[in-house]
């Protein structure tokens, strides 16, 4: 079980990573905050889970990330890609995960409202990773954004399901879902690599 | 044995299996004759009953253990297993003239399997997440190598992703609505959460522009075989939802939301069907009507406490089987699909021309096809309950019929005298003929699946009983 201060400490590596991953234009540098956000995540899932579930997180959302670097790696050489959707703007994406902290904010002091014993911080993480990864989603058409996106809300869905659901099978499940979510990108990622001209 | 290793473990490991064969013909029929044997198990064996075969005594028992929770396929689910396996079977058989065996059956194996298990697993709400890892698995198949995937894969795997921790997390507040029936806003909670996780697994109005797109860029083969079995067994996890909780099934809100729902997803893919000029997304809203003609029957069975919903199984999996095999047979020598590049097909490609036809009538409701007594049904019930209703729900089926006599006149193209052999192989006019014939004869004989129909409603306590 983490305590206060460690849980704490976890909502904030996990808003650091996630903000710097919705500003981030480099796909190392993407694929590493969401590692860190995960090892947030596992941190606010001990809260309720056992180590080893909550250690199941954190590894399935390492395996997703190298299965992503792994393919991204192997591909040519990537130039920066402009977004073609309206807005892109730095300042904008600042602006919104701004609002997402003081949405993570009004609502973590009413947890008990969501979940009866549920800490502060667990709901705070929630609003944050899951607020921040619909950001995301909308904001790119990028196959990797998209995907990041996903594990996102999903890894902000666990710390808040963690709460509330204890089963080792539905653990696996998740786990599961993630590991094929990175899969499904790193085949995705790969196809939209246009062929090398011989 | 028991009933989860037997219809969950077999075809996960020969979708394994088979992803090492070779032959597009080996795979087509190891796929066929599996699927093929599971349904006839299902058919023949009961579930936790002891049948004795001379000496011998076989049991199937209808539970398994999976890290502390259960696998459970009770001996009311064996309908619906003869129906998913058994149109499987149709399936996989099918995909080697259509030519995309080795795509298909090993992935699509592997999606049966996970999808029993996500009818199978205990609690049933844990299903979301089995629904949800089978959605992943069918990517590659949607999205196979030397493509860029499609705008409507990604939205078809964002869709699948979000539906899963709505219906977690609904289930999680229909639990709280259950120990305090009288909050209002529990209540109202919980059905937000799950209208938004059906929403976006079955590709609810406005989600559902995807599937035209996927049917458009996708083998029509492959996507027709997700289009079908997803939102099948989606639909019946969504009835189990009503058959768990009664607030649900007694809500007149429900029904009439359902009503209404499926009203706007038949009249508006007819209307897109009626101007539509790409054969393959033409199949896309007739999948998206389907999904609202069953909203309709469902409401309608809740009310009225009948079988509805149910007769649409079989002709929905049918139909779609022969449009989507028409439709890969017309794809190898007219790549795009359009009713203009298709102008010649019934001279060249008779089947697939006649299954294209055929299937687009079954699907709009015309007399005599497998689609025709289900619809009437509802069209039936539904006037009983608002006359308003029943002229929109006309309105969209003659959306398809003309989606579907639009494609008839193209596909007779101008005369000319030149002579036009047919290029369809002999495997290819043997399994269209083949889908052609069950569509007919449902029409012709609607009591012939009975049997099967009469029984589904068994795998529910309180739906249809």
């Amino acid at each position: 079980m983490a305590g206060p201060f460690p849980a704490w400490f976890a909502v904030i590596l996990v808003a650091s990573a996630a903000t710097g991953n919705l500003v981030a234009r480099d796909w190392r540098w993407n694929l590493g905050l969401v590692a860190a956000q995960y090892l947030g995540a596992a941190v606010l899932a001990a809260a309720h889970w056992p180590v080893g579930m909550a250690a199941a997180l954190l590894v399935t959302g390492w395996m997703s990330i190298a299965a992503l670097g792994m393919t991204l790696s192997s591909l040519p050489v990537l130039h920066p890609q402009i977004e073609r959707s309206w807005p892109q703007g730095l300042a904008f994406r600042l602006f919104m995960a701004g609002t997402i902290f003081v949405l993570a904010g009004g609502l973590a002091p009413r947890a008990d409202a969501f979940v009866p014993g549920i800490e502060a911080s667990v709901v705070a993480g929630t609003v944050l990773l899951v607020g921040i990864g619909f950001l995301e989603l909308g904001t790119s058409d990028q196959i990797l954004r998209i995907i990041l996106g996903l594990l996102t809300v999903l890894t902000g869905f666990e710390v808040f399901y963690a709460a509330v659901e204890g089963s080792i099978l539905v653990v696996g499940m998740l786990s599961t879902a993630i590991l094929g979510l990175g899969l499904t990108g790193a085949h995705l990622l790969n196809l939209s690599q246009p062929e090398e001209s011989e | 044995m028991s009933a989860p290793a037997l219809w969950i473990g077999i075809p996960l490991t020969m979708g394994a299996v088979s992803f090492l064969l070779l032959s597009d013909r080996t795979v087509a029929r190891a796929g066929g004759i599996t699927c093929l044997m599971l349904a006839l198990i299902a058919l023949i064996i009961p579930i936790d009953e002891a049948l004795l075969v001379g000496p011998l005594s076989i049991k199937i028992a209808s539970t398994a253990s999976l890290l502390g929770r259960s696998l459970v396929i009770p001996a009311g689910e064996s309908a619906l297993l003869v129906m998913l396996f058994g149109l499987c079977s149709m399936w996989f058989f099918g995909s080697e003239a259509a030519g995309v065996a080795r795509q298909l059956v090993p992935a699509g194996l592997v999606i049966t399997g996970l999808l029993i298990a996500a009818l199978a697993v205990q609690p049933f709400l844990y299903a979301a997440l089995m629904v949800d890892i089978a959605a992943l698995a069918a990517i590659p198949l949607l999205a196979p190598s030397g493509r860029p995937p499609s705008r409507a894969v990604v939205k078809f795997l964002i869709y699948q992703t979000l539906g899963m921790p709505c219906i977690l997390l609904a289930g999680w507040l229909l639990a709280g609505v259950e120990t305090s029936p009288g909050d209002l806003a529990l209540t109202i909670q919980a059905t937000v959460m799950l209208s938004l996780g059906f929403a976006f697994l079955l590709a609810i109005f406005p989600l559902s522009d995807w599937i035209p797109g996927l049917m458009g860029a996708s083998h029509p083969y492959v996507a027709g075989f997700v289009l079908w079995i997803l939102p099948n067994v989606i639909l019946v996890f969504g009835l189990s939802f009503l058959d768990n909780y009664a607030w649900l099934r007694t809500s007149t809100q429900i029904t009439t939301g359902l009503r209404v729902l499926g009203l706007i997803m038949l009249v508006s893919s007819g209307l897109a069907a009626a101007v539509e000029r790409n054969l393959g997304r033409l199949m896309g809203h007739v999948v998206i009507a389907e999904t609202g003609l069953t909203f309709l029957a469902a409401s309608l069975a809740i009310a009225t406490g009948t079988n509805m919903v149910f007769p649409f199984f079989i002709p929905r999996g049918l139909g779609l089987i022969l449009w989507a095999l028409a439709l890969a047979v017309a794809r190898e020598g007219y790549p795009e699909l359009t009713f203009q590049s298709l102008g010649d097909i019934g001279r060249t490609r008779p089947w697939a021309g006649a299954g294209l036809v055929l299937a687009s009538l079954s699907a709009a409701g015309f007399p005599l096809l497998a689609g025709f007594p289900a619809r009437i049904d509802v069209w039936a019930g539904l006037a009983g309950v608002s006359s308003a209703s029943a002229i929109w729900y006309m309105l969209g089926l003659a959306g398809l019929m003309i989606g579907a006599l639009r494609m008839l006149a193209q596909l007779l193209g101008p005369r000319t005298d030149e002579p036009a052999v047919p290029e369809e192989t002999s495997m290819q006019r043997a399994m269209l003929g083949a889908a052609m014939v069950a569509l007919i004869g449902l029409g012709l004989f609607p009591r012939a699946t009975e049997f099967l129909v009469t029984r589904f409603p068994y795998m529910f306590e309180h739906l249809a009983r």
